[in-house]
């Protein structure tokens, strides 16, 4: 649901010389955008309002919930329990660790993708994105396989002498899970960001004076600041919002905050406090995010423009 | 004593040959241009002196020092790259003090001499600036207040020009050279511009598929090209096939299209019978009425190119191309006779049977 929080809508651009145009003429950008706009309403806005309006609807454990009705009761309950504290945290923190494995995993990933030899770096490419081909549920049975009592960790670890570690249904289950899944998402824009580094760069720092590392630190890591910044946006939102692996390798007992939605929708019933933990998530990632991408503008937008 | 020597340097990209058997020895304060067309090394050679390129073969040596293999962080040589590669996160000064900063200069001599390397390059004003917000050629000068700011032996130029419009390049060309005769700095530039290399440099290295072919002065190159490749590369050129009729001295008659030439050469090698090229540059011929010169033609192709008149005139000797200063004089109409005279001394000897398009004659 706060993936929608990323996905922002661009009014269509009318130029000064346009509007000159005749009317049927102005009109054409709009005509053109006219498919995404409706897809964007029917898919994301209505949903969104129906969701807004929901959240105030009161609950009644009988009926259902009322329409029609306003209070603030759920909200209330959910910024008053400790219970959803914990939850709100162990999201943040799951998803901030997610991102800075992403980081210092990807960022080097992408650095040595972009130096392989032409039929290398394609088949690595292949190999990075494959995770994005397979469906996460299939990828979280796979690592539920992985990391299970008598999986292949726990078995090796077995045999060599060493005892069990519970693996599954913990947080390092669900951080490890994240980080396979979300990396592309920082190899991507990082990769990308590498391309448009001119390579005469490194050598003219290293032609100045500059050792390997220190061109890495202060000619490549700058440059591709950017890259990492947006890809830590995605891999963020994505975490903070991720419902299938934390759904099915947190087990029953650690929630995050998109299966606590699923909870309150399916199993409680109770739509409108569901409701209102979702704008809740939707609300706090907004400000997460926004105010990255703000600190990330203010620092590189003058140089790198 | 020479300061840069490069002795029999090679190199080998598999089985193929992009440089070989490449001297040269450099002195102190020379400017050197490496000129060939693309493909034929100059480059490589460039990026092998820099280190960015392992050699194959052969010893690099700078002031006494063997850099051959030394790692291009330890040769402390200025360069500047056809693209520029100013760091594009850094102001114009920032890029200019990186390599003071590399060198752990202090802050106030770093001020120093990054304002005096700007203001060799008359970009005091624009320190502040990011790369992207100047001109081509300023962002040239900043490469090359770059270079310079850390007073390195040796100056390399990789096609530095190449990226600037003619007017530009022009002015930038006798610029550069202002700039290296006021710092006194070694230079060897890359360039495939003729002109370029013509203009700002104390000697040219003529390349040609990986070879050195010629080594001289410009106006040497220029005026006894080694070879035919070099004598049209390097300005343009009428080439004439013909056979030696009589060789006496320093002087032998050749017969080319049914005339006979007199040609003024050193070359002792000249048998009657041996078939050579001539080559006659086109500002070396001079028109005159019809029947004057040496021959007769007709203008069949005339150009305007400004300053001077480029004719095509057919002749018994070939199509000959001839350039004549737009000095007042009516010019001559596409269709006319004309006669063409030139001196004996301006008949080059260009090649011969025995070393025909060969490595230095």
């Amino acid at each position: 649901m706060s993936a929608a929080g990323t996905t922002s809508v661009a009014p269509p651009v009318v130029s000064a010389a346009a509007s000159d145009k005749a009317p049927g003429q102005r009109s054409l950008p709009w005509l053109m955008s006219a498919p995404a706009i409706l897809l964007c309403t029917v898919m994301l806005l209505v949903p969104l309002v129906l969701t807004f309006v929901l959240s105030f609807n009161a609950y009644d454990a009988e009926t259902g919930p009322k329409a029609g009705t306003f209070t603030l009761e759920h909200y209330a309950a959910v910024l008053t329990d400790p219970y959803y504290y914990g939850i709100f945290w162990r999201t943040l923190w799951i998803s901030g660790l997610v991102t800075l494995i992403c980081i210092v995993v990807g960022a080097p990933e992408a650095w040595i993708l972009n130096r392989m030899r032409k039929p290398w770096r394609s088949i690595m490419l292949l190999v990075v994105l494959a995770p994005l081909m397979i469906s996460v549920v299939v990828r979280a049975f796979g690592w539920s396989m992985l990391l299970g009592p008598e999986g292949l960790i726990n078995g090796t670890l077995v045999a060599l002498g060493f005892a069990k570690v519970k693996l599954l249904y913990t947080e390092t289950a669900i951080v490890i899970a994240l980080v396979h899944v979300m990396l592309p998402f920082m190899v991507i824009p990082v990769w990308t960001s590498l391309q448009k580094l001119d390579g005469g760069v490194a050598n003219a720092a290293l032609s100045l004076g500059a050792s390997p590392v220190t061109v890495l630190r202060r000619i490549v890591l700058p440059q591709i600041m950017p890259g990492i910044l947006s890809g830590s946006l995605i891999v963020f939102g994505l975490s903070a919002s991720s419902f299938a692996i934390p759904g099915l390798l947190g087990g029953r007992r650690l929630k995050m905050m998109a299966t606590i939605i699923y909870d309150e929708y399916l199993h409680e019933l109770n739509w409108p406090l569901g409701a209102a933990i979702a704008l809740l998530l939707l609300v706090a990632n907004l400000v997460i995010m926004l105010g990255w991408n703000r600190m990330i503008e203010r620092r590189y937008k003058k140089a790198l423009g | 004593m020479s300061f840069l020597t490069l002795t029999n340097v090679s190199k080998f990209y598999g089985d193929t040959q992009a440089v070989s058997g490449f001297n040269l020895t450099v002195e102190k304060g020379e400017f050197i241009s490496l000129l060939g067309p693309s493909g034929c090394g100059k480059t490589t050679t460039l990026q092998m002196i820099a280190g960015f390129e392992a050699v194959s073969g052969g010893r690099i040596e700078l002031d006494g020092r063997d850099i051959t293999h030394a790692k291009p962080n330890t040769r402390g040589l200025g360069i500047v790259f056809q693209t520029y590669a100013l760091f594009p996160h850094m102001t114009v000064e920032q890029n200019v003090a990186f390599g003071l900063e590399m060198r752990k200069c202090g802050a106030a001599e770093k001020r120093d001499r990054v304002a005096q390397a700007l203001s060799l390059v008359h970009l005091e004003k624009h320190g502040a600036r990011y790369p992207r917000e100047l001109s081509g050629g300023q962002r040239q000068r900043v490469a090359l207040a770059r270079a310079l700011v850390i007073a390195p032996p040796v100056l390399l130029l990789d096609e530095p020009l190449s990226n600037l419009d003619a007017k530009l390049r022009e002015e930038m060309q006798f610029e550069l050279r202002d700039i290296q005769r006021k710092v006194g700095t070694t230079t060897i530039m890359v360039t495939h511009d003729q002109s370029e290399a013509m203009s700002i440099s104390d000697r040219v290295v003529v390349m040609e598929a990986g070879h050195i072919t010629q080594v001289g002065r410009p106006l040497n190159v220029y005026e006894h090209p080694a070879n035919r490749f070099i004598s049209t590369f390097v300005g343009k050129a009428n080439l004439l096939e013909g056979q030696v009729v009589g060789a006496a001295g320093e002087r032998a008659d050749i017969a080319v299209g049914g005339m006979m030439l007199s040609l003024e050469s050193t070359d002792t090698g000249l048998r009657g019978g041996g078939r050579v090229v001539l080559g006659l540059r086109p500002e070396k011929i001079r028109c005159t009425a019809p029947g004057q010169g040496r021959c007769n033609g007709e203008v069949v192709r005339r150009f305007f190119l400004g300053s001077q008149w480029m004719y095509e005139v057919e002749t018994p000797l070939g199509l000959l191309s001839v350039l004549s200063a737009n000095d007042g004089a009516e010019a001559l109409e596409q269709g006319a006779a004309v006669g063409l005279a030139w001196s004996d001394y301006s008949l080059r000897l260009v090649s011969t049977a025995r070393s025909d398009e060969g490595v230095a004659a």
